[in-house]
C-alpha cells in the first residue's frame, strides 16, 4: 500500500520533499543486500565523478557511467497518463538547444524556462542509475521531473543485431546514434530488461547513447545494458565520456 | 414479443449475477491490502488498511467487524502458539507525507471481539525507516520458517528496498543484534512462503490505488535461503527488478495485489488478495480468494470454478462421471477399413441429444458409476452455483445437475452418491469443488445425512464412486472437469 505513488498524493511528495530538504536528515548506503545507513545527504554513495579513464561496463553489462542532466521540472501527479504518445510528445519536445545532438561535458550549463540546469558526469557504483538520489543529493525537485541522460559507447569492432535493454522508473525513450532505440511508456517499475530495442548495429568507435526518464510520484532510476541475439549481455564495450569531446 | 423479451432479460441479468457469483467474494467485502487469513474460533479472518477487517463464518461470505486498533497501513497475521501476532505500518507509505515509516507489532489471544481473550497486547515497533533511506517500512509480512520455526518479517514498498529481518517467535520483537537485509526492490506488500526447499517472495508491481485503471499484479521470486537472492524464473534477481508473473487482471476483477497464503490442507491451498477495482461493485477494492496452484516449483494463481456444463472425469482412471443407464448406440455403418470404405460422400454424424436417450431413464433416483469417457448426455453435467447457500474460502456451493433436465448430484444417508429427480437445495445436494494444487479438483458434498465427518467424492473403483475421506496421496478423490 502506498499513499504516495497514487493518483491523489503528488502533493503529498512535494511535502516530504520540502521535509526532507528541511531536516536533512540520514541517508543509506547504496549496496544491495546490505541494510546499514550513512548520515549525509549528498549524492554520493550512489555517485562518484567520472573520471577520465574509459570503464568497462559491469560484470552483467550494465553501463554504469554517464552525463547526467539535473532535472527539469514536469510535474505530474500520477504516472498513470505516461501514454506512448505522451512520452513522445514529452520526449520529442526541445528544451534546451541541441538537445537531440550535443554531447555535453561535465559542468556544462543549459536553460530550461529561465532556470540553469547543470549536466554531471558521474559513475554509479550500482548496475541502475539512481535518479532520484542524484536529483535528491544535489537539492533538487525529486517527483514530476525529466532527466537527461548521455553516455558514450566504444566498440572495438562493428557490433551487428545487439539490443538495448532498458529498465527505468517511470517512463523512459531512449536513442542510439541520434535514432530512436527504444521507449518504455507507462507507470513502470525499473525491471531489468524490461524493454528491448529491435536489431541494432553498434559501430566501431563512438556510439553515442542518449535516454530521457521522466517520473511523477516515486524513485526514478534506470538500467542500460547491450545483449547479444541469446539475451547475454555485451561486455567487450568501453565507456569514456572524454571521446565524445573530440 | 414483450414477454419473451422480458424473459431474455431475466436470464441475462441472472446469467450475468450469476457468473459475478462464480467470480467474488460474498457480502461486503471491500478492503484493501488484506492481510493472511487466519480462521480462529471457527471464523474466518482479515484486516485491512485504515484500522478494522472482515468476519466470514464460511469463507464467502464477508462482512465487516473485524476489530484491529491502531489504524495505519496494510497489516498481516500470524498465529503462533496461543498467540495472534498482528502486524502493521502506524507509519510512513506517504501518510503525513513522507516515507519515515515504522512496522508496529502486537497480539491477542483471539481475533473474536466478542470474546473476553479478545485484546490486544505490548504493542511494539520493530522496524523503522528514517525517510530518506531507500526504504519506507511499511507493509509487513510474516513466515514462520517450516524447517526450524524462526521467525521472519519482510517489510518496505516501492520507495527503495524490500526488507527482511527475523523476530523472536516467543514475543514478536526483533532478535537482538539483528540487521535488516535487502531481499528486492521496488515491490510492495511483500509476502513469504515455504515449499519443498524453497523460499518464494512475492510482491505486488504496477499501479496501485487507481480504480479501474490500476495495474497491479503479483510476481514471484524464489530462493533456497530465506534471506535470499531471489530469482525469478529468467534468472533476474529481486533485487535487479526481476519477479516471475503469478497473477494480474482477470474478467471484472482488476488490479490484484498483497497477496497472502491460505493453506486449508489436504493438498488445498487458496490465496487471498484484494482486488483494486470489482468492476460489477462500482469499482471498490474487494477480497479475493483464488485457488493455489503449483507448476514446475512455482506457484500458479488458480482460476476461480466457471460455471457451465463439464464430464467429471476421474484421475483415477481417466473414465467419466455418469448415470448408470443404458448405453443407447449411436447410428452406425460398417465400413470396413479397405481402400474401398471410403467411396461415399462425407456427411457428418448428429451428436446424441438428450431427448434420445432420456426418455426410457428411470423417474426416481438413479446410481451414479464411472465408465468410459464417451461424451453423452448421462455423462454431461451443468454445475452452476447456488446463491444463499453459503460456501467456502473463496466459493460459493455449486448444484451439480445433469445437462438440460433438473437430475441432481446428491449425497445419500450411506455415504453413497446418486441423481435425484430435481434439485431441492437441500445441503447433501450442495457441492463443494476446491482446485488442488495440481490442478486437479476435489468434489465434497456440502453435507451427507448423519454424517458429521467432511466426505469427499472418491473413485473406491475404477468404475465406482462413492464417498469417503479425501486422501491426497491418492488419485481416487482427484477429479478433472473436462468440456465436453
Amino acid at each position: 500500500m502506498n499513499m504516495s505513488r497514487n493518483v491523489t498524493t503528488m502533493i503529498l511528495g512535494v511535502l516530504a520533499v520540502l521535509s526532507f530538504q528541511v531536516f536533512l536528515p540520514a541517508s543509506v548506503n547504496a549496496r544491495t543486500g546490505d541494510a546499514t545507513s550513512d548520515t549525509a545527504r549528498s549524492i554520493a554513495p550512489y555517485f562518484t565523478p567520472a573520471t577520465s579513464s574509459p570503464k568497462a561496463p559491469d560484470a552483467d553489462g550494465f553501463l554504469q557511467r554517464w552525463l547526467i542532466l539535473e532535472p527539469i521540472n514536469k510535474p505530474n501527479r500520477t504516472n498513470t497518463v505516461f501514454t506512448d504518445s505522451y512520452v513522445r510528445n514529452t520526449f520529442n519536445t526541445e528544451y534546451f538547444p541541441n538537445q537531440f545532438i550535443a554531447v555535453p561535458r561535465d559542468g556544462d550549463k543549459v536553460t530550461v524556462t529561465g532556470e540553469q540546469l547543470v549536466w554531471h558526469a558521474l559513475d554509479s557504483p550500482n548496475f541502475n542509475v539512481k535518479l532520484f538520489r542524484f536529483a535528491y543529493g544535489l537539492y533538487k525537485p525529486t517527483y514530476g521531473v525529466v532527466f537527461w541522460a548521455v553516455t558514450v559507447v566504444n566498440s572495438p569492432r562493428e557490433l551487428k543485431s545487439v539490443r538495448m535493454a532498458v529498465g527505468s522508473n517511470s517512463a523512459s525513450m531512449w536513442w542510439l546514434n541520434g535514432k530512436e532505440a527504444v521507449i518504455l511508456s507507462g507507470d513502470r517499475r525499473m525491471v531489468t530488461d524490461d524493454c528491448v530495442s529491435k536489431r541494432l548495429t553498434l559501430n566501431e568507435g563512438r556510439n553515442i547513447v542518449r535516454g530521457a526518464v521522466i517520473n511523477g510520484p516515486g524513485l526514478s532510476d534506470f538500467c542500460v545494458r547491450f545483449i547479444d541475439e541469446n539475451g547475454d549481455p555485451i561486455k567487450d564495450i568501453m565507456i569514456n565520456l572524454e571521446s565524445a569531446e573530440k | 414479443m414483450k414477454a419473451r423479451i422480458m424473459t431474455a432479460v431475466v436470464h441475462t441479468l441472472l446469467s450475468l449475477w450469476l457468473s459475478s457469483l462464480a467470480l467474488a467474494q460474498d457480502g461486503e467485502p471491500y478492503i484493501h491490502d488484506p492481510s493472511t487469513i487466519m480462521f480462529c474460533d471457527g471464523k474466518y479472518y482479515t484486516f485491512g488498511t485504515g484500522g478494522g477487517g472482515l468476519i466470514s463464518d464460511d469463507g464467502w461470505t464477508w462482512h465487516s467487524g473485524a476489530i484491529r486498533p491502531g489504524g495505519g497501513l496494510a497489516p498481516d497475521v500470524i498465529k503462533i502458539g496461543d498467540r495472534y501476532y498482528v502486524a502493521y505500518a502506524s507509519k510512513g507509505g506517504g501518510m503525513s507525507g513522507g516515507h519515515a515509516g515504522a512496522i508496529n507489532i502486537m497480539w491477542t489471544k483471539t481475533l473474536d471481539p466478542k470474546s473476553p481473550d479478545f485484546g490486544f497486547n505490548d504493542n511494539n515497533i520493530i522496524a523503522t525507516t528514517d525517510g530518506i533511506e531507500d526504504c519506507d517500512a511499511i507493509d509487513p509480512a510474516f513466515l514462520l520458517d517450516p524447517p526450524n520455526g524462526r521467525l521472519w518479517l519482510t517489510y518496505g514498498t516501492y520507495f527503495g528496498f524490500i526488507r527482511i529481518v527475523e523476530l523472536d517467535p516467543k514475543t514478536g520483537l526483533r532478535m537482538p543484534d539483528n540487521q535488516p537485509l535487502n531481499i528486492a526492490i521496488d515491490c510492495e506488500a511483500t509476502a513469504l512462503m515455504y515449499r519443498d526447499g524453497w523460499y518464494y517472495l512475492l510482491g505486488t508491481h504496477g499501479t496501485c490505488c487507481d480504480g479501474a485503471n490500476s495495474t497491479y499484479n503479483i510476481v514471484v521470486g524464489r530462493s533456497k535461503m530465506v534471506t535470499g537472492p531471489y530469482l525469478d524464473n529468467m534468472g533476474i534477481n529481486m533485487l535487479k527488478g526481476g519477479g516471475k508473473h503469478f497473477v494480474s487482471a482477470s474478467g471484472r476483477l482488476i488490479g490484484p495485489g498483497h497477496f497472502g497464503l491460505l493453506n486449508l490442507g489436504d493438498g488445498v491451498q487458496k490465496f487471498s488478495c484484494h482486488y483494486e477495482a470489482d468492476l460489477d461493485r462500482g469499482g471498490r477494492s474487494v477480497l479475493g480468494i483464488r485457488p493455489l496452484l503449483w507448476k514446475d516449483g512455482w506457484p500458479i494463481a488458480g482460476d476461480h470454478f466457471k460455471e457451465g456444463t463439464y464430464e467429471i472425469q476421474s484421475e483415477r482412471s481417466g473414465f467419466a462421471l455418469e448415470l448408470a443407464v443404458d448405453f443407447v448406440r449411436m447410428p452406425n455403418v460398417r465400413r470396413g477399413f479397405g481402400p474401398n470404405a471410403h467411396t461415399e460422400p462425407v456427411t457428418p454424424i448428429a451428436p446424441q441429444e438428450l431427448a434420445d436417450v432420456s426418455k426410457n431413464w428411470p423417474a426416481g433416483n438413479i446410481d451414479i458409476r464411472i465408465a468410459d469417457f464417451m461424451v453423452r448426455p448421462h455423462q454431461k453435467w451443468t454445475i452452476t452455483p447456488v446463491a444463499n447457500s453459503g460456501g467456502y474460502p473463496g466459493s460459493p456451493f455449486f448444484k451439480i445437475t445433469i445437462a438440460g433436465t433438473n437430475r441432481a448430484l446428491a449425497a445419500t444417508a450411506d455415504s453413497e452418491v446418486v441423481a435425484v429427480p430435481a434439485f431441492t437445495g437441500n445441503p447433501e445436494q450442495l457441492w463443494r469443488i476446491d482446485q488442488l494444487i495440481d490442478g486437479t479438483y476435489r468434489i465434497m458434498p456440502k453435507a451427507v445425512p448423519y454424517s458429521k465427518e467432511p466426505l469427499a467424492l472418491i473413485a473406491v473403483g475404477g468404475c465406482t464412486p462413492t464417498l469417503a475421506k479425501f486422501d491426497p496421496r491418492s488419485d481416487k478423490g482427484r477429479w478433472n472437469f473436462k468440456t465436453p
